[in-house]
């Protein structure tokens, strides 16, 4: 099976979003994508903190269900 | 699906078959293609195809004795196209496009051609454009000599003869006149010319051949013994064509050609070594198999030129051509939405999915289209061979899943709403309260009690109230979704629970109100004895007082695709209407009726082609539409077609409300109402109490955010249990600009994000999206 392409992520415009626990602005991140057992690095919006990461609905319903829609098809 | 199956699915489709004018052209000529262009004015693209396959297009136009018009399907319907005619109209105006250049041959050999009528000509024209030498020997004067004589010039002018003897001398063909050939040795004789070239072809027409007899072998008649499909003879250097005037044969300009075109493709195998027989196509075509509707064609008469010695115009040819039907079968592509959506027809389809399936690498590009068909069955009623897609479409689901590559996010949730409805939250069986035993058991179906629960609880205390012997009430879904998306193992373990239930109240009879769970269980639980609702309700009468509810009321009738076939339950549904006082109109046959979008899981793996499915059918009636699937009502009223299921006219709503403007009740809302349907049963009838499990989380969905989360799969639960995550452990994240809040949770194989804020009531949700694929930090 040949190794996907992995996401282009688009970047969402983090400023506003801020970890309600931790009370810090997210930051761009290292994240792992995995889907049937293919895994990727992305960065993406996450809480410094805490880890907790941020998925727009563009990106999941944009690049993030083309990705799953192809490697459903391999 | 192994290729032999393949192969015999494919041969069963016959789509692909050559229409009734080509099958018969001895040339086969696509008339088809050619009537096509034609049509749009475009003569040149027409004439190119013409003369692809015409050695002699200028003659052969003038003069075919045309065949092709005997078996025309268009004689169905007002008279068959004059192809002729249009055929002159086309060279009259192409000829002078004609342009042709030959092959080249590294090592081109020496052919004699004896005989310049058509045949030879043909031949030499064939074998000169393989880059041959060819070198013709007439004993007459012209060539082509016989046409002076058959064809007045206002038929054929002479002109026309002179071009294509000259484009024939412009490929390199070689004609000498006056030049007798005679048997034996000699300057002229044949076994001279057999010494001095590659291959002799004796093109002599009619009459006998005696002075050949000492090196061909002659039949009892005196002519050349030629084998009629390879045109040898008995010396294998020598080949025979043409019209000889044996007995029984007619002379035909174009059977002359054909004899010829059949000589030169032997030849041109004899020079390369090939074998004279094997998998040649020149053979004279079986009358053609493709099946043409010709009935559902209104018949249109032949267009008669003005001027009948000059024959068509162009504008006449046009309108002439515009008369080919064209002759295609499709029955099944016209009458199926998912088929026409793909732009393909069954005998392309399953040789498609027969590729998809043995993908070993790459893409499987046809995954979706295998979990498009609604499996219907409405392409197996129409097609002349019985050619069931559903059939296919369902083996292949069944393949794919078992080699684990059916894409999980096709009908993960259709799955799990099966789940759903077959859990403790809905599902129950009780015999009649009261009693110990169950002559029949009611089977209401997952989506009656999921679309109007009221409804099964009225006909349920119907049914008690008329029947002896115990009317049990077993809540649960059939199985269907686990055998629309292939898995098997899951289906049979549903059949299992099923039977163990059925056995468990005493092996009643089931009455089921769906059409699908009917089909299902006959299927799949064959030992039990299984009746529809309906033709039961026809008997017993529909309960006291419900006499002309629907009077005045005109409805056209949708029947269920999983029911096309039961004739009794039709009959029986359109009695009950009647005796409600309602008018009923067909909208089709209920035998072609179609799917509502639901079928086959279509609505879950691809909602364009269910939706395109649905709105279809809502368009064929302006009247609101009866059905008497639950299944199909939501579909209608989900895509905005009035529509009332018969038990909503027979039990309408006591608020007075319209029962055709029931909205669907949507995912959400079906769950709900098979849970408290369980909840209100249990309690009313069997004082069993089961807890309600309220949520304690307000949560309030706008109409619009509820439609969107309807498109997007998911659940009113799914939403809750994410800001219940979010308000218990603080998980989320907060907007400054909007004050939003955005939380997420994943549960099971999809991850569920929620945009919210906490009101005074509650939560208040913006936005719910998802996604299948896990995200994580780096730790
Ligand atoms: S109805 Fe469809 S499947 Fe049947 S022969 Fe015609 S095109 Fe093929
Ligand atoms: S209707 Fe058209 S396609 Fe059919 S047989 Fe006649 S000419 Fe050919
Ligand atoms: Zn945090």
């Amino acid at each position: 099976m040949s190794v996907p392409v992995p996401p282009e992520v688009p970047v969402p415009d983090t400023d506003d979003l801020i970890c309600a626990r931790c009370d810090v602005p997210l930051r761009m991140g290292k994240v792992q994508a995995s889907y049937m057992g293919q895994t990727f690095p992305v960065e993406l919006p996450v809480c410094p903190s805490c880890g907790f990461v941020y998925v727009s609905e563009d990106l999941a319903a944009g690049r993030m269900l083309k990705v799953e829609q192809a490697l459903e098809d391999k | 699906m192994d290729s032999d199956r393949v192969r015999k699915l494919e041969a069963r489709c016959i789509e692909e078959q050559p229409p009734a004018c080509m099958a018969t052209c001895p040339l086969h000529v696509d008339m088809r293609a050619i009537l096509e262009k034609v049509k749009k004015g475009d003569f040149s693209g027409a004439f190119a195809l013409y003369a692809r396959m015409v050695p002699f297009p200028g003659i052969v136009g003038h003069i075919c004795d045309h065949p092709c018009e005997a078996t025309c399907r268009r004689q169905e319907a007002g008279g068959a196209i004059r192809i002729a005619a249009v055929e002159r109209a086309l060279v009259e105006e192409s000829y002078a496009t004609l342009r042709r250049t030959a092959q080249r041959q590294s090592k081109p050999k020496r052919v004699a051609v004896v005989g310049a009528g058509l045949a030879g000509l043909t031949a030499a024209f064939d074998l000169a454009m393989k880059g041959h030498r060819i070198t013709v020997l007439e004993a007459d004067a012209h060539p082509l000599e016989r046409l002076y004589h058959d064809y007045d010039e206002d038929i054929l002018p002479r002109s026309v003869i002179a071009a294509e003897i000259g484009a024939l001398q412009t490929l390199g063909v070689e004609i000498r006149v006056r030049s007798r050939v005679a048997g034996g040795p000699g300057p002229l004789g044949l076994d001279t010319l057999i010494d001095d070239f590659d291959a002799v072809l004796l093109a002599l027409g009619p009459g006998v051949a005696r002075n050949f007899s000492s090196t061909v072998r002659l039949t009892d008649n005196g002519r050349i013994d030629i084998d009629p499909n390879s045109r040898a003879t008995s010396h294998p250097k020598v080949f025979g064509g043409g019209f000889h005037g044996a007995l029984g044969e007619v002379y035909s300009p174009i059977g002359s050609i054909r004899d010829g075109r059949r000589a030169a493709g032997s030849i041109d195998r004899f020079l390369q070594g090939a074998s004279l027989t094997a998998k040649r196509d020149d053979a004279d075509g079986e009358a053609s198999c493709l099946y043409v509707n010709t009935a559902a064609q209104e018949a249109v008469p032949p267009v008669e030129p003005v001027d009948t010695a000059a024959g068509y115009t162009l504008e006449e040819a046009k309108a002439e051509a515009a008369r080919c039907f064209p002759c295609h079968c499709q029955e099944c592509v016209k009458a199926c939405v998912f088929l026409a959506h793909y732009k393909t027809y069954p005998k392309r389809a399953v040789r498609e999915i027969h590729n998809n399936l043995s993908i070993i690498m790459g893409n499987r590009k046809a995954n979706r289209m295998i979990d498009s068909c609604s499996l219907c069955g409405l392409c197996e009623t129409v097609c002349p061979t019985d050619l069931a897609m559903g059939d296919v479409c369902l083996e292949a689901r069944r393949e794919m899943v078992d080699s684990g590559h059916m894409p999980a996010s096709h009908h993960d949730f259709a799955l799990r709403d099966m789940e759903d409805s077959r859990s403790a939250r809905a599902a129950f069986a009780r015999h009649e309260p009261g009693r110990e035993r169950s002559a029949r058991v009611f089977f209401p179906g997952c989506q009656l009690t999921a679309s109007a629960p009221g409804h099964v609880e009225r006909v349920y205390a119907h049914l008690r109230d008329r029947l002896e012997g115990g009317v049990g009430l077993m809540v649960d879904c059939c199985g269907a979704p686990a055998h629309w998306s292939g898995r098997t193992a899951l289906h049979t373990e549903v059949v299992d629970h099923l039977r163990q239930t059925w056995k468990e109240m005493g092996e009643p009879e089931i009455v089921t109100a769906c059409a699908t769970c009917l089909t299902m269980l006959r299927t799949h639980l064959s030992e039990a004895p299984v009746r529809s609702l309906w033709p039961l309700l026809a008997e017993i009468g529909w309960p006291e007082g419900t006499d002309a509810r629907a009077a005045g009321k005109t409805l056209a009738i949708h029947d269920p695709c999983t029911g096309r076939h039961e004739r009794e339950v039709h009959v029986a549904v359109r009695d009950l209407a009647a005796r409600l006082g309602a008018s009923v109109r067909e909208i089709s046959s209920a035998e072609l009726t179609t799917c509502c979008g639901f079928g086959g899981l279509v609505s879950f793996a691809n909602p364009d082609v269910a939706n395109a499915t649905v709105d279809a059918r809502a368009a064929e009636r302006p009247e609101d539409y009866l059905t008497y699937c639950a299944m199909c009502r939501d579909n209608f009223a989900r895509r905005g077609k009035r529509s009332a299921h018969l038990l909503d006219l027979a039990f309408p709503p006591e608020d007075g409300a319209d029962p055709a403007a029931r909205p669907d009740p949507g995912f959400s809302g079906r769950r709900d109402n098979r849970a408290r349907l369980k909840i209100r049963l249990l309690r009313n009838l069997w004082g069993e109490d089961m807890s309600d499990p309220e949520s304690v989380w307000n949560v309030h969905i706008p109409d619009d955010v509820r439609a969107d989360m309807e498109r997007k799969l998911i659940l009113v639960d799914e939403v809750t249990a994410v800001i219940a995550d979010a308000e218990t452990t603080g998980r989320k994240l907060k907007d400054r600009k909007t004050g939003h809040l955005i939380a997420t949770l994943r549960s099971g194989p999809v991850t569920t994000w929620v945009e919210y804020e906490n009101t005074e009531t509650g939560a208040l949700v913006h936005k719910a999206y998802g996604h299948r694929m896990n995200v994580e930090a780096k730790s």
